[in-house]
């Protein structure tokens, strides 16, 4: 029997910050024990616990995909005492890893259908996980036509351009890369996500949307997929609780019966609406 | 296998046997009170009492536990790899537990055990080589309510043997493959011990007159329970403190800490309660149970909700009153069910 | 004197009086609890709601810890049952500018004296008692298998023994008459075990004292000058207190907690009375308040107008204990 408790020890093999107000930070891991990259089997939507000597323990999203190797992919907010130590680590340094925890997005039950991504600000993390693995050759023929949206407030808040650039470049993509105020030499989409979402209009038959942003974004983007016909049961969002044990135990972030950390984070709308809005 | 009888004169073997290879823990008066410590001669033993101050849930889950170390020394690479915490090195045995605290545990592996990702090492360890020889309740408290949760004064569920007291000597029930060796040698119970025993149970139960009702909570909405009117008033007098979460033997909620001393660092668990404003509060100040409302709400809603929910029907509260005894403003936990259940 | 009973009438008639002519919107008293001498903190908002109030010497929680707490834009105006403490206790939340004088209208009565019940029990070891009634100056305890007549001074909660000051300090209406002032105890006995022990005896009862302690905070939480949104032992950034059971840490709990309550501390005993098990931390709160009376001649919460020691600078200060 394992302790699941017990961190897998990393290595930091890069770090970089990963936009103009220094607040997120970028971090690909190495496992220092090539049998626990076997043992951390995952997929997209699931998160880990970045384990810090000293400092304590983080849940975060992984933003990298399985189809990319055994190196995990981070992005930290610097916002507590544990991301704030993460942010003065250096490459080369050791730390944990603690997972993979709770549920993937539903990519198996996704199959033969339309997908829409929504993602606004840093919560695109574990979407770029998704896009990667959706745009793998193994598996997209697997699915209709894919949409992603993402939004920051300035270019330079935007996570990932290497990938979405590439993207941009694909015809089997429909990617809309939007920020919310025009600003000298930024050539792209202009305005907020609800309003990008409008504009693209996806069409709810036969396909999922998965939207993940701040609050504020998910008010406005709800309506704008409300009016053009989709149910609560395709769309798919992702939930933050502060949490500890991560694995359903310790009790501090269910929303309602539903754990965020083991039954989550990722959960239909349909889901939500039955449950009080605890996150 | 039958059950069998221990004369009240040969109890000194029987806890001698449960000595030999365990630690034996037993309720104690300690300051006038029933407490759990270490039993060290037989007549500590106590027979006659409602139950322990507080429940014995630390035995599995200790209020504070280390769970791992590491050498604070970021030069020392293997030093900052954290390393787990041995495991319990001496089996133990508890006696005369009661059956609602036995009931609480077999609830709580639930919880702490559910699949590969899921299973605290840690209380696990300790449940597997602790031993639950439990003693049936004959006069239960006016603040009992197990016969509503799930349980009962003469309750087996969770225990590895049920001790009996039926005046002169007692009547031994094993219940589990660890305790068969207990039973060796003992002679059979008598049809008049076996209806003897019956008796006391069916008058221990019946003594029981608190009850509280959970088939509306379990037939209704979880939005439906969660917006009802009753929790303005419940939370009205609430402290906020965590004795209702403290005391109660399935409340399970807890922490985790860095701590560090120099070069010696540790990873520690501290029992937590849902009733800390702390508890929820996000990194960015965000709070989801950010009113006292929120928290007191919740504790009702975890026992006799979402736990049956997704526990099959099992109940996060076995009836022993100790928070209706303790809760410094009395919200009687049955009132409350009560008022989910109306 | 009138009986617990006959004011507890005197309550509900002036509590229902309050809310029918619409002067306050909840009246904040006592219930009679589910198990024996515990009354429970009760919020009468109508004249129906108000035959609920009772009184009693088994009212051990300090009401103003209500006031303080309550959700912003629920009941305005509050009237409030106060006997000495906890008038005490407004005074001093008014000085806090926790609360203003108009909110309350104090519904003033002399302390009985209220009764502990970690004593009642200590009386009948182990046994199970069902139900207890005052008779008198006797309390008739029932339990599974007896009943006995105990004479109520001898499990009169020490503070309440103590006490300087059982009638209110002020009031809007008096319920009942006054009572003598005192119940005769001498609050600086209470400190003096401290004054004889050397430090490492010191450091060896405190640690027996506090050595049960949960840290369930319900000493803290029961206390009405522990209203801070974010409690010292709570903060996390940075982290004062650690969270184990270690005796460090629950040291630095009691100990900077009593601190805070210097120059503050009524003596009210809610802690006490509010602790699963047992813990008599007015063992160190009656030390602060002997040198608060002793140094700056302040007992606190007696008038609106005297200035809190600890809040001022005056140049005579003593300061002798800076070393």
């Amino acid at each position: 029997m394992r302790n699941t408790y017990i961190p897998y020890p990393v290595r930091i093999k890069k770090a970089e910050l990963a936009t103009e107000d220094k607040q997120l930070k970028t971090f690909l891991l190495e496992f220092l024990n090539p049998e626990d990259a076997q043992a951390f089997d995952y997929m997209p939507g699931q998160f880990a616990e970045l384990s810090v000597s000293g400092y304590g323990e983080i849940p975060i999203g992984i933003a990298s995909s399985p189809t990319e190797g055994d190196d995990l992919l981070f992005t930290v907010n610097k916002v507590g005492h544990v991301s704030t130590r993460m942010h003065n680590m250096r490459e080369g340094d050791v730390m944990g890893v603690r997972g993979p925890l709770g549920n993937s997005y539903p990519l198996k039950a996704m199959e033969g259908k339309n997908i829409v991504i929504v993602a606004g600000g840093f919560a695109v993390t574990t979407l770029r996980s998704t896009m990667v693995w959706l745009l793998h050759p193994d598996h997209r023929d697997k699915y209709g036509d894919i949409t992603f949206v993402y939004g920051a407030r300035t270019p330079g808040l935007l996570l990932y351009g290497d990938e979405w650039r590439q993207w941009q470049q694909r015809k089997d993509v429909n990617c809309a890369i939007t920020i919310d105020r025009a600003v000298e030499g930024w050539d792209g989409m202009v305005g907020f996500v609800p309003a990008v979402c409008e504009q693209l209009a996806p069409k709810p038959d036969n396909a999922v949307a998965l939207i993940c942003g701040p609050p504020v974004m998910i008010r406005f983007t709800q309506p704008v997929f409300d009016k053009l016909g989709w149910q609560p049961e395709q769309i798919i969002m992702s939930l933050e609780n502060r949490m500890k044990c991560g694995i359903g135990i310790c009790g501090r972030c269910n929303v309602g019966p539903e754990y965020v950390c083991k039954d989550g984070p990722v959960f239909t709308k349909a889901q939500l609406d039955k449950l009080p809005k605890e996150y | 296998m039958a059950d069998k009888i221990l004369a009240k004169d040969k109890l000194g073997e029987f806890l001698g046997q449960l000595k030999k290879d365990r630690q034996v823990f037993g309720p104690q008066a300690v300051e006038g009170k029933a407490q759990w410590a270490p039993l060290q001669a037989e007549k500590d033993l106590l027979w006659e009492f409602s139950n322990t101050h507080l429940s014995p849930k630390d035995f599995f889950f200790p209020q504070t536990e280390c769970m791992m170390r590491f050498v604070n020394q970021a030069s020392d690479e293997q030093g900052m790899i954290m390393q787990a915490e041995p495991e319990l090195k001496q089996a133990r045995a508890l006696v005369n537990i009661r059956p609602c605290d036995a009931k609480a545990m077999q609830v709580l592996d639930l919880i702490f055990v559910q699949d590969q990702m899921t299973d605290d090492f840690y209380w696990r360890d300790k449940r597997d080589k602790t031993l639950l020889v439990g003693l049936a309740c004959n006069d239960p408290c006016p603040t009992c309510f197990c016969t509503s949760m799930n349980c009962g004064p003469h309750s087996s569920t969770g225990l590895d043997a049920l001790l009996v007291d039926l005046g002169d000597k007692l009547l031994l029930r094993t219940l589990t493959d660890k305790a068969q060796a207990l039973a060796e040698g003992l002679p059979e119970a008598a049809k008049a011990d076996l209806a003897q025993a019956a008796g006391l149970k069916k008058a221990a139960e019946e003594s029981i007159t608190s009850r509280v009702g959970m088939d509306q909570v379990n037939a209704r909405e979880v939005m439906d329970l969660y917006e009802a009117g009753l929790w303005d008033r419940v939370q009205e007098s609430c402290l906020n403190c965590g004795t209702c979460t403290y005391c109660c033997p399935t409340c399970h909620c807890f922490d985790i800490q860095d701590e560090v001393q120099g070069t010696i660092g540790r990873r520690v668990r501290n029992w937590d309660n849902c009733m800390s404003w702390l508890f929820t509060v996000h990194g960015t100040g965000h709070n989801p149970r950010g009113t006292k409302k929120d928290r007191v709400r919740q504790r009702f809603m975890h026992k006799f909700k979402y736990i049956p929910m997704k526990r099959g029907g099992e109940i996060g509260c076995v009836g022993c009153g100790r928070c209706v005894q303790l809760c410094p403003v009395n919200i009687d936990v049955r009132r409350v069910v009560n008022d989910m259940n109306a | 004197m009138s009986t617990t009973q006959e004011i507890a009438a005197q309550i509900r008639e002036a509590a229902k009086r309050l809310l029918s002519e619409g002067k306050v919107d909840c009246v904040i008293g006592f219930a009679q609890g589910t198990v024996p001498m515990r009354e429970y903190p009760y919020f009468a908002y109508t004249p129906e709601e108000a035959e609920n109030l009772t009184w009693s010497r088994f009212c051990c929680n300090n009401l103003s810890n209500f006031l303080v707490r309550r959700p912003k834009g629920q009941a305005d105006k509050v009237a409030i049952v106060a006997q000495g403490c906890v008038s005490r206790n407004i005074v001093g939340l008014i000085k806090e500018n926790q609360i203003t004088r108009e909110q309350v209208y104090i519904l003033g009565v002399a302390s009985p004296g209220m009764v502990d019940r970690n004593k009642v029990q200590a009386l009948f070891p182990l046994k199970t008692i069902t139900e207890v009634t005052e008779d008198g100056d006797e309390l008739i305890v029932k339990g599974l298998g007896f009943e006995e007549r105990v004479p109520t001074k001898k499990v009169l909660r020490q503070n309440c023994y103590t006490c300087v000051m059982r009638n209110p300090v002020i009031k809007d209406e008096m319920i009942g008459e006054e009572s003598a002032p005192t119940h005769g105890g001498n609050i600086d006995k209470v400190a003096a075990p401290w004054e004889k022990l050397a430090p490492e005896e010191r450091w060896a009862a405190f640690q027996e004292t506090f050595k049960d302690c949960i840290r369930c905070y319900a000493c803290r939480d029961a206390c009405p000058l522990c209203y801070c949104h974010v409690c010292f032992v709570d903060e996390a950034r940075p982290q004062w207190c650690g969270k184990t059971q270690d005796e460090a840490d629950v040291a630095t709990f009691h100990i900077l907690r009593a601190f805070h309550c210097a120059g503050r501390c009524t003596d009210c005993g809610a802690c006490e009375s509010a602790c699963p098990v047992g813990i008599k931390m007015r063992k160190l709160t009656s030390m602060i308040e002997k040198d608060i009376r002793e140094l700056y001649g302040y007992t606190p919460g007696m008038d609106l107008e005297s200035q809190p020691p600890l809040s001022v600078y005056k140049p005579n200060d003593p300061q002798e204990f800076i070393k």
